[in-house]
């Protein structure tokens, strides 16, 4: 049983899941780079614009926004369960986890399409129909590039993280993993908690600004 | 029956496109970045006809500038960045390490696919017309004005970005997890040290230099603004976001070869390295200082005194571990017992300029210097000292060091050190003259200049071309060799290191048994069995 | 063919401050790589395989001299380093008794304006032994505004205006290039500057021809005047008289910024270069940069105790209209 979960590579079952783990670190560090460029375009905006910021923060649909980090602070908390199940080698448990994760994780995607739809009903998508009543209508086209950059990157990564829950869920309900061996999913697990705290960021830079 | 090598394990196509063995992965890269060389090189070569004469007469203005950002564009991102570490790092890491492979040979063989797929956005952005923004995509130009295929040409880089990511993933994990017993971290080759700096380096710069491109690419499709002044934006922050990676993307281009150089220095002095840990720390200052320099290739951009104050003796600072490096290297050579093979020639020619290379860029850390050579033919010159005179030497001196673990083969002894002679000379009369070009006043990206800067130009390309001659010829007698070349043994140099331990070439899973580690690297001195090279 | 420069001419007071520390720079550097050539090449040979040279006390550590060889570049560097600075700071800080010129850059021309009014594209003309300040932006992508022989560049960027400043030093023509890549015609973005005496430069000021590009409205004028008519002799007006043009007539802006601060907008009497109090609590110096962002996008910063209520006229004034009318600002002095 041991031999299958062993690549050739390792010697140990052990010296294997550390250096997933290992790796799944370094990877996020990557993707906090990867975000970091564009936080740090926000904060040189909002310094630029403060005004500008505060006006177009207060366009964002706060209800929708506080609903999808309800949503998305819930789905890590069942991914944690998950993780637990899969530790625990209880096959059935960890599949449920991580379906209801994975329907959270869709309704927040669902919410998201729903906001950007209503930003391209309003006007407010940047680019050649752009359109706002306020003086600071040139600012307010980077802060809503920003919304979309940002987000849409965020977004991008949960849809990775769906394709990637999906796998594991599979693998799970093959038999795949046991007691001795659920790193797998300690490691998705990871990555899906990393991309709420993306969220948690987001958030209130985009959604909070401003006395609301 | 003959044991089977990694290269004789598995004939078909599929064998080496599906491989996991990161010795057949290195070899994929090998041919992959040979073949951007040559197109790089290929442009350059117009680009050096071009400037035979003042006036336009090979090209006009605007395939010119599309000349220069292929040029910049392959030789930066698809040879130099992958270069060292994607062939010599995936060959030797696991097999320097004692280890049977990397720690994730899937993802190893995935990096290679982004690779290729990155390569061709790019090609095909070079064939539908090319790109004219220069390496550097300084916006406004790329985002708004740039009549050129702009975003395939960024989508491409930014992709390959994520297979040199993928790469220094794995090298870091690998180096943490996969040593062999014994194999303690101060008793690693210190081409791992390098290469576990590079990895460093790549891990957390890369992911901007992706995120940037993608901007560019969304501002020219979505006229967002970010960059653009008439809309609000700020051209100045993509030059941050930009050199930002683009100035550690250097480090992860030198560092990975000074690793070669303190391989090839000890084998052919017959002594262990100078000053190791020195070595080993000043790779990792270079990797940690290299992030906090990048506004020195800002200093006239419209950046604020103050911060190029900072830049500036930031800059000053990490040239310090690299000039350790050369004094070590040297004091390695004092009281050795010398072999001037080809791969010491390179790794000699490499000190030699690469000591040229940086003391030019300590001119241009000086702020009230810089202002008057920035953008000339000066920093042409600085940049390739490194890059070529320093990089792609080291790249050549490795190959030819490892060439018999990697083939089986010897090169034939002559005509590698012909080749490194032709190339150190044409190296130095291309790349010389721009020095004065520059420090005259020949601004970059001219296809056009004032005819007193005529003489020099032609130095220039008349040296070109000798350089271009001495990398034909390694391409040349390194292919003979595969048939024709002497059979190499085990460990032909007589050298330390867990990568001689095992056939040449290696098996596929590289040892028979996982090597136990006693001693010190390069430990010549106890081990005169070693004998001779 | 042969008689080819190999170093650049020294006409401004910087070239010789700038070469000294290259001199400097290039000794040092070229001992440490003779120093390590010939160490590399004394131990090929003495140490080569087949000598036998003494090789007892052969080691592979030595902390004194790792120290050594870490401190001595060190204290090298950090010459360089503060003698660098020095001399970027001298670049830097502006005499207060220099002439400004307005300089705007555009694919892929140079486009300069004199205060009193002498327009030249592609060339500078400026009196030797004063100092010149240029005050430059662009009208699209990022150019730079090279000298070789004055050993000055500084980047041009659009919205916003980046300065530089020099003294001639010797009469005569010296390169203009673009120093940063902006498109096709980058390479021919070039031009000249003239250095003249004091006397040549008044008389060229005063001259008839309202633009010097290459003579060609000199031949025009010549061929008028053979021709039997009268070449054109109307001069450009100064800066500050085409300023007030816009700002009293043309875009009326007098209307909302009335001298007396009765108006929509404050008055800009005596403003340049004091502080502006503004809605929020900040406070700003007017400079150049304050009246451009205002002139095109109002609504930045708003003045305290304003409305927004300024339209922009972004698209309708050029960066040199903009120039003037910053000159014409300047000029109005406070009412008592």
């Amino acid at each position: 049983m041991s031999d299958k979960e062993l690549s050739h590579q390792f010697e140990t079952l052990d010296q294997q899941a550390d250096a997933a783990t290992l790796g799944i670190w370094a990877f996020l560090a990557t993707e906090v780079l990867f975000f970091g460029g564009l936080f740090m375009l926000y904060t040189v905006y909002r310094f630029k614009f403060p005004a500008a910021f505060v006006e177009c923060s207060k366009l964002m649909d706060l209800r929708l926004g506080a609903i999808n980090t309800a949503v998305l602070l819930t789905s890590s908390l069942t991914m944690a369960f998950a993780v637990h199940s899969a530790r625990e080698g209880q096959k059935n448990s960890t599949v449920g986890w991580i379906l209801v994760t994975m329907l959270l994780g869709s309704v927040f995607l669902g919410i998201k399409g729903l906001e950007y739809y209503h930003k391209f009903a309003e006007h407010l998508v940047p680019g050649p129909y752009f359109q706002l009543d306020s003086p600071n209508r040139r600012e307010a086209q980077i802060f809503f590039s920003l919304y979309f950059g940002m987000t849409g990157l965020h977004a991008l990564h949960m849809i990775i993280g769906l394709v990637v829950l999906a796998v594991i869920a599979m693998m799970t309900s093959a038999g795949k993993f046991s007691k001795t061996y659920s790193n797998p999913v300690h490691i998705a697990g990871l990555y899906w908690h990393f991309v709420d705290i993306i969220w948690i960021f987001l958030f209130p830079l985009l959604y909070l600004i401003g006395n609301r | 029956m003959k044991e089977l090598n990694y290269i004789t394990n598995g004939y078909s196509v599929k064998s080496w496109l599906l491989t996991k063995d990161h010795k057949r992965i290195a070899l994929m890269y090998l041919l992959a970045i040979t073949f951007f060389f040559f197109i790089g090189g290929m442009a350059a070569l117009i680009m050096r006809l071009e400037l035979l004469t003042p006036q336009a007469d090979v090209v006009q203005a605007e395939t010119y500038n599309k000349l220069f950002t292929l040029h910049g564009v392959t030789m930066v991102f698809f040879f130099l960045i992958p270069g060292i570490p994607a062939v010599l790092g995936n060959f030797l890491l696991p097999l320097m390490l004692g280890a049977r492979d990397l720690a994730f040979p899937r993802l190893n063989l995935t990096s290679f696919y982004i690779y290729v797929l990155g390569a061709s956005f790019t090609l095909a952005a070079a064939v539908l017309g090319g790109v004219d923004t220069g390496w550097t995509f300084y916006t406004p130009y790329s985002s708004t004005y740039s009549n050129t295929h702009v975003i395939t040409m960024a989508v491409g880089i930014l992709i390959t970005g994520f297979s040199s990511i993928l790469t220094g993933l794995n090298f870091i994990v690998t180096t943490h997890k996969m040593r062999a017993p014994g194999l303690t971290w101060f008793r690693l080759p210190l081409f791992v040290w390098a290469m576990y700096a590079t990895s460093l380096i790549i891990l957390l710069g890369t992911p901007v230099i992706s995120v940037t491109l993608a901007l560019v690419a969304l501002e020219r499709g979505f006229h967002m603004g970010i960059f653009d002044p008439a809309l609000g934006g700020d051209p100045l922050l993509f030059q941050h976001l930009f050199w930002f990676y683009s100035h550690p993307a250097v480090y992860i281009m030198v560092l990975p070869a000074m690793g070669v150089i303190s391989e090839i220095i000890p084998c052919f002095s017959r002594k262990r390295i100078f000053g190791y840990p020195f070595i080993a720390f000043s790779s990792m200052a270079i990797a940690v200082l290299g992030f906090f320099v990048w506004g020195h290739h800002m200093f006239i951009s419209g950046q604020s005194i103050y911060a190029g104050l900072v830049f500036s003796l930031l800059s000053f600072l990490v040239a310090i571990p690299s000039a350790v490096k050369v004094f070590n290297w040297t004091a390695t050579m004092y009281k050795g017992r010398i072999y001037l093979r080809t791969p010491m020639l390179y790794a000699l020619g490499f000190i030699g300029l690469f000591t040229i290379g940086g003391l030019t860029g300590i001119m241009l850390a000086a702020l009230g210097l810089d202002v008057h050579v920035h953008d000339t033919y000066f920093i042409v010159a600085h940049f390739h000292y490194i890059m070529v005179g320093g990089t792609i030497m080291a790249y050549l001196g490795g190959i030819h060091f490892w060439w018999p673990k990697i083939s089986g083969r010897l090169y034939p002894e002559f005509w590698g050190k012909l080749s490194a002679m032709i190339v150190f000379i044409g190296f130095n009369l291309t790349f010389f003259p721009q020095f004065i070009l520059g420090y005259l006043g020949m601004p970059r990206r001219y296809h056009v200049y004032p005819p007193e800067f005529q003489v020099l130009n032609v130095l220039s390309s008349a040296g070109a071309s000798i350089l271009g001659m001495g990398y034909l010829l390694p391409l040349i007698y390194l292919i003979w060799s595969l048939r024709y070349g002497e059979k190499a043994g085990d460990n032909p140099w007589n050298a330390t290191g867990l990568e001689w331990k095992t056939p040449s070439p290696p098996p596929t899973f590289n040892f028979e048994e996982t090597p136990v580690v006693t001693e010190e690297a390069y430990a010549y001195a106890s081990r005169p069995e070693l004998g001779h090279v | 063919m042969w008689n080819f420069p190999l170093f650049p001419d020294q006409a401004s007071t910087f070239a010789g401050s700038v070469d000294a520390l290259f001199a400097f720079t290039l000794m040092i550097s070229a001992f440490f790589a003779l120093l390590i050539a010939l160490l590399i090449i004394i131990f090929a040979v003495k140490y080569h395989h087949q000598s036998n040279a003494d090789r007892r006390g052969a080691t592979d550590s030595h902390l004194l001299l790792e120290l050594t060889w870490t401190a001595i570049p060190l204290g090298i560097v950090m010459v360089l380093f503060v003698w660098g600075a020095q001399l970027f700071y001298r670049m830097k800080v502006i005499p207060p008794n220099a002439m400004e010129i307005f300089v705007v850059g555009k694919q892929w021309m140079w486009k300069i304006q004199h205060p009193e009014g002498q327009r030249e594209i592609n060339t500078l003309h400026v009196p030797v032994g004063q100092p010149i300040l240029l005050t430059m932006i662009s009208e699209d992508v990022i150019h730079d505004f090279a000298v070789p022989a004055f050993r000055i560049k500084e980047d041009v960027l659009p919205g916003r205006y980046t300065k530089q400043w020099f003294e001639a030093t010797k009469i005569g023509e010296y390169h203009l290039f673009c120093n940063q890549y902006c498109g096709t015609l980058h390479a021919q973005m070039i031009g000249k500057i003239i250095v003249m005496t004091p006397t040549d430069y008044a008389a060229w000021l005063a001259g008839p021809q309202p633009v010097s590009a290459g003579g060609t409205a000199a031949v025009v004028a010549k061929a008028i005047v053979s021709a039997g008519g009268t070449a054109p002799a109307t001069p450009n007006p100064t800066l500050v008289a085409a300023g007030s043009k816009l700002f009293n007539s043309e875009f009326n802006c007098i209307s909302c910024h009335k001298s007396d601060g009765t108006g929509q907008g404050p008055s800009l009497q005596g403003i340049f270069g004091h502080k502006v109090k503004l809605e929020g609590g900040m406070t700003v110096i007017a400079d150049e940069g304050y009246i451009h962002e205002s002139i095109l996008q109002p609504a930045a910063k708003i003045v305290k105790g304003y409305k927004p209520v300024m339209p922009t006229y972004q698209g309708q004034l050029e960066e040199e209209e903009i120039m003037q009318l910053i000159t014409y600002i300047e000029s109005l002095k406070r009412s008592k």
